[in-house]
């Protein structure tokens, strides 16, 4: 797998959410509020997303507490890597736009 | 007592969208389906709109099960490989698939079911009607309802993944 490929936007939010550990509901929680309310988080995609993810390495299972059904996860440090490489690109995307849109209404 | 009544209708397997429809009019009249069958629909009275029903083909494992009612869905059952939730309105919107790559993987869980089935009723058929059993015209009739069902299945696939290319 091309490690340059960009992240979906709901995987981007995900590993964002998971700065610090949070269960399934507190993910889509936490991406709907950074988001002010635009992503919201379907819970088979979401849950489809946790798992790829727990097999990327990018994010972890924290262990269950015990007499809790909730799982709780939270990034890894390659999580944090593929994160802070996607913030990189995307800050490009964002130079290019500027720069070509900026120049043209100036 | 909560009042209930039981329906009895009929959806082809590509109309599953339609059928999602239908029981979320129900619930904004305020019937809310609390229990499913083969062909059946049981629903109790409820607020109009207190619920918004979901339904998709899948494995019910124990633990996707658990992760729906820590978001605050109910599971109501499962039809073959059909499975149904419903959440309180009240507690958020309650969505299965919030992109197209996970649309896209579901219909394809449908496309593989259809294409196992119909192959096997295509098989079965072919043999019983070598071996002159009149009941293998059944299974090819059925295998050619089934190929039917597949192409609806893959149109609404492939126009998805062409929306892909330019979405995510």
């Amino acid at each position: 797998m091309n490690k340059d490929l960009a992240l979906t936007e709901a995987t981007y939010y995900i590993l964002l959410s998971l700065v610090e550990p949070r269960h399934g509901y507190g993910i889509m929680q936490q991406a709907e509020a950074l988001s002010a309310g635009r992503v919201r988080l379907a819970a088979g995609t979401l849950y489809g997303a946790l798992s790829s993810l727990c097999d990327k390495g990018w994010i972890r299972l924290l262990p269950v507490e015990a007499g809790s059904r909730k799982k709780e996860y939270v990034l890894t440090d390659e999580g944090f890597r593929v994160l802070r490489a996607e913030l990189a690109r995307l800050r490009e995307l964002v130079t290019s736009g500027d720069y070509v849109l900026g120049g043209l209404e100036q | 007592m909560n009042e209930r009544k039981t329906l009895y209708k009929w959806y082809w397997v590509w109309e599953f969208e339609k059928e999602e429809r239908w029981l979320n009019e129900m619930a904004m009249q305020g019937w809310a389906l609390c229990g499913v069958g083969f062909r059946r629909y049981t629903f109790e009275r409820c607020e109009p709109g207190a619920y918004t029903v979901r339904l998709e083909m899948r494995e019910p494992d124990a633990e996707y099960l658990d992760f729906m009612h820590e978001i605050g869905a109910e599971y109501l059952g499962r039809v073959v490989k059909w499975i149904y939730f419903r959440k309180r309105a009240e507690y958020g919107p309650f969505d299965l698939f919030s992109d197209l790559d996970s649309r896209i993987a579901h219909l394809d869980r449908i496309a593989k079911a259809l294409w196992l089935i119909g192959l096997a009723n295509l098989l079965i058929g072919s043999v019983n009607c070598f071996d002159g059993h009149s009941i293998g015209v059944v299974n090819l009739l059925c295998a050619t309802l089934l190929m039917y069902g597949l192409g609806r299945i893959e149109g609404k696939k492939e126009a998805l993944e062409r929306e892909r290319e330019l979405h995510e």
